[in-house]
């Protein structure tokens, strides 16, 4: 148990080490998956609006207080709705969305099959 | 038959489609995030304007009372537009303005105010746009009506006599 | 003024071109036994028409004729001579006319190209084509015409768009709408022969020139939009997955496979019913496009003047296109049952299939990517925003195994073929999986599906670079444009990758610092240019070898319409682009900067350029055997 404790210690010290690390590599990706409310085409990464700016001010002071990204993302969710991100969240509103393409993949291969294979 | 049915599966479901665009095209296409009424004032800590003291929220807001938090900055012309309507509303002494001074330099927003006047009871230093971020504005000027802690009402771009008859309704 | 009127009364003359054409056309074809050539002079009069038309509206921006509505919207006297024309069609109702012109230019080319055909045919695809030509017609004078007049007529016009002044884009929507608009004579030829039953091995050589001439240049139209964003818009992006970039990457996508199809169909008559559809809907896609630009449902960086009654009747023409299409389709096509005999499970058409079945995945991810936020809005309210992280999840994985069987489906009839190429083709494998473990090695991000991705795509690389040596040159083209493609997906990988980035904000004469990197913020100096005022920040790069790099980006203040754009530096060399960019940050004294290293960025366009190489290969082959 001890060691088993010991090592989950070691694990998460290492793992947190390593989150510092990336934390310049983890803020591009966030700021990346954010859309910009001022220039509404752009991500939060690539606009340079006032409120980009310090969006990404706000993402970097919350990934040194050791926010993860799905935590930062509910923060930004919580304040502008879910319009704010990029990364569509599989929820009752995005089922079709995420699996009408896989839906479509499926069936398009069940026509190749049925019309090329099993007519032999 | 099969090809009939086909057909007319297709027909509906491209005129299905041909509804949804019509629809579609009354709809904005620039997003506003809803505004949640009742809903809590954020937690946060923040500098204030003159004292330079770190407060929390809870401090600023007292159960049981009106606030109107309005971000503004001195660079902003829409903010001087609505400046004198926050005086007048100041003057009404039933409501607390809270001002939140939007990545502004301490220098250009003393001066700002030493020519229009001060309608602020509190003044919150935002230098790097955070504070606005926790209310979840996008830009200035925007005003925040609030009562026991909780918003009532949001107003996005400058106040106008409109929303300052609204504001004094409310508060009465 | 009097510019506007010619360009005026050209429109309305053509437009009754159109109904005149349909009528002679009706006739000739009760009565075709020779063709009339009265066809054929009044369809090049139409074009002569809107190509008037065209350069009245050039005129009228290149003399600054503020009388002109769309000159003042767009245009001010103090722009340069090149912008002034660019912006002809760099605004909505030029850019329409240009739509019209090429419509008209591609009828024309397809009536005195098409020798070997049935009159009957080349007739109903002239009325087609005038069903689509009338639409726009209509649509121009009726909600966007170029010519309206202004009165009193204004001093000085509003000035174009600066991020529009640029010369990537401004030879970008012509060489786009050559591909978009092109798309139309494959469209009213397919309902044509469709009608006419009539769909055939003939029929697909004689219609695989016109996809090979739309492809080249949608490809090419494309990578010019994607050049301009690169320098223009973002930091560094070349691809944003916007609305506006989706619309034309979905008719590429349809166009791609409708190619791949009709190679097929060449050969052997299968897949008829396919190609008819894939015809009609990479049109209705080009259709669709513009109708979700223009309409202003979906917001965009790129955004035109919107107006609801614009994007109602493009939906409404759109709308007819497609159920015309339909009941052509529907009643007048008889699927061949026999043709699926002649069928030979993994030979060369099985993998066209596979990947046809691939093309129409990822057309369905960007569609229903870029048009699912409308549908949700309008049926429940709810507002979301589909972005890069959705396209990047669903296509990725899916790119694997299709970058692997591009690799050994053209010659899939390797199982018969000896054991020394088996032997060959596995090793490559090998090789390819070797080496992409060692590039990756390093990161720890995505391990496992960084290296796959990369050695399915070295192994295509491999692959297609042995078969251009070993290879008879029967299928050159292809091998070109599939070597191309696997240069394409490794340079993608390896750019977005490798590329680091520094974010810094610097004060002038200050210096940053890095392991690798120094920065120096040299000085600034002020430009003024006739359009714009510029402050230039110099800037000096060291890396960790020594090696000096002078950049010196621009922030841009446009006079007309006050806009600040911040111009990028970009040094490319064979193997990196250095990029560099400033902002201003408000209220204070120091400048936001932004320095990258994009490894292989040059080559995603030279890969772009060597697959539209490969398709004009195959066009060319094909003109000199004949």
């Amino acid at each position: 148990m001890k060691i088993l404790k010991l090592f989950l210690i070691i694990f998460f010290i290492f793992s947190f080490n390593h989150l510092n690390a990336n934390n310049e590599e983890m803020k591009i990706k966030i700021t990346k998956n954010l859309r910009c409310l001022v220039c509404q085409g752009q991500s939060v990464y690539d606009s340079d609006s006032e409120f980009a700016n310090s969006l990404k001010v706000l993402v970097d002071k919350k990934l040194e207080k050791g926010f993860s990204e799905t935590q930062i993302y509910d923060y930004f969710k919580d304040k502008y709705g879910e319009w704010i991100l990029y990364d569509p969240e599989l929820n009752k509103n995005t089922y079709l969305l995420w699996l009408l393409p896989i839906l479509i993949f499926l069936i398009g291969g069940a026509i190749i099959f049925k019309s090329f294979i099993f007519k032999k | 038959m099969k090809n009939k049915l086909l057909l007319l599966f297709i027909i509906s479901i491209f005129t299905i489609i041909f509804i949804i665009f019509y629809k579609g095209l009354k709809n904005t296409n620039v997003y506003t995030p809803d505004i949640k009424i009742n809903k809590e004032v954020p937690s946060f800590t923040s500098e204030l304007f003159y004292s330079n003291e770190v407060v929390k929220s809870k401090e600023i807001f007292d159960l049981d009372k009106f606030y109107l938090l309005n971000i503004w900055s001195s660079w902003c012309a829409p903010c001087r537009q609505e400046h004198s309507l926050l005086m007048d509303l100041m003057e009404t002494k039933k409501i607390k303005i809270i001002g939140v001074n939007y990545k502004d330099t301490k220098k250009n927003a003393e001066s700002f105010l030493s020519e229009l006047g001060n309608p602020f009871y509190q003044i919150i230093f935002d230098k790097e746009g955070v504070t606005a971020i926790e209310w979840g504005a996008y830009g200035v000027p925007e005003s925040f009506l609030i009562y026991d802690r909780k918003i009532l009402k949001k107003y996005i771009g400058p106040l106008d006599e409109q929303s300052i008859k609204e504001i004094k309704f409310l508060i009465k | 003024m009097l510019f506007s009127i010619i360009g005026h009364y050209s429109l309305i003359l053509g437009l009754l071109i159109s109904l005149t054409l349909i009528f002679f056309s009706i006739n000739n074809f009760k009565n075709s036994k020779s063709f009339d050539t009265k066809i054929l002079s009044f369809t090049f009069l139409q074009f002569i028409l809107v190509v008037v038309s065209f350069l009245c509206l050039i005129l009228s921006f290149i003399f600054s004729d503020f009388s002109n509505e769309t000159v003042f919207n767009n245009s001010h006297t103090t722009k340069p001579l090149f912008y002034k024309i660019s912006g002809t069609w760099g605004n909505h109702e030029g850019s329409l006319l240009l739509w019209l012109l090429v419509l008209t230019l591609f009828i024309f080319l397809f009536l005195i190209k098409t020798k070997n055909q049935p009159i009957k045919y080349k007739i109903l695809t002239l009325v087609f084509q005038q069903v689509i030509i009338i639409g726009f017609f209509v649509f121009l004078i009726k909600t966007s015409n170029p010519f309206n007049y202004l009165y009193p007529i204004p001093e000085e016009g509003l000035g174009l768009n600066p991020i529009l002044q640029d010369p990537a884009l401004a030879i970008h929507p012509p060489i786009l709408y050559l591909g978009y608009v092109g798309s139309s004579i494959i469209f009213s030829s397919a309902l044509a022969a469709t009608s006419l039953n009539m769909i055939s091995k003939k029929w697909a050589s004689h219609i695989k020139k016109w996809v090979l001439i739309s492809w080249v240049f949608l490809t090419l139209g494309i990578l010019l939009g994607s050049i301009w964003a690169y320098y223009e818009l973002g930091w560094g992006g070349f691809w944003f997955w916007d609305p506006v970039e989706n619309v034309s990457l979905m008719p590429w996508l349809a166009l791609t496979t409708l190619l791949h199809c009709v190679l097929v169909l060449e050969k052997k008559l299968v897949l008829t019913s396919w190609v008819i559809i894939l015809s009609i809907s990479t049109f209705t896609l080009s259709m669709c496009g513009t109708f979700l630009v223009r309409s202003g449902i979906l917001n965009s960086v790129h955004t035109f003047a919107n107006d609801p009654e614009r994007g109602l009747f493009i939906l409404i023409f759109l709308f007819s296109l497609i159920f015309i299409s339909l009941f052509i389709f529907f009643f007048f096509h008889k699927p061949n049952q026999s043709n699926l005999n002649n069928f030979f499970w993994l030979s060369k058409e099985t993998s066209i299939i596979i990947n046809n079945w691939f093309m129409m995945y990822f057309l369905s991810v960007v569609l229903v990517g870029t048009v699912y936020p409308i549908f949700l809005d309008v049926l429940t309210s709810e507002k979301i925003s589909v972005g890069p992280p959705f396209y990047h999840k669903l296509i990725i994985p899916f790119l694997i195994p299709f970058l692997l069987i591009m690799a050994i489906g053209p010659k899939l009839k390797w199982i018969k073929s000896n054991l020394e190429d088996k032997v060959y083709l596995i090793s490559l494998l090998f090789i390819s999986f070797l080496l992409s473990f060692l590039i990756v090695k390093n990161f720890n991000s995505n391990f496992l599906i960084n290296t796959i991705l990369i050695s399915s795509a070295l192994y295509l690389f491999f692959v297609t670079l042995r078969d251009f040596f070993i290879m008879k040159k029967n299928n050159i083209s292809q091998n070109i444009a599939h070597f191309g493609f696997s240069l394409l997906i490794l340079s993608i990988l390896f750019n977005s990758l490798f590329s680091t980035e520094i974010i810094t904000n610097l004060k002038v004469g200050e210096t940053f610092e890095t392991s690798t990197t120094k920065i120096i913020f040299k000085n600034i100096n002020q430009k003024k240019e006739k359009n714009y005022k510029s402050v230039v920040g110099n800037f000096s790069i060291q890396n960790s070898n020594g090696k000096i790099d002078n950049l010196s980006p621009e922030l841009r203040i446009y006079n007309q319409p006050n806009i600040v754009t911040s111009e990028a530096d970009i040094k490319t060399t064979l193997l990196s682009d250095k990029f560099l960019v400033i902002n201003l940050v408000q209220n204070q004294d120091y400048f936001n900067v932004r320095y990258q290293v994009k490894p292989f960025m040059l080559w995603i366009w030279l890969s772009v350029l060597l697959i539209s190489l490969g398709a004009l290969i195959s066009l060319f082959k094909k003109e000199y055997e004949k």
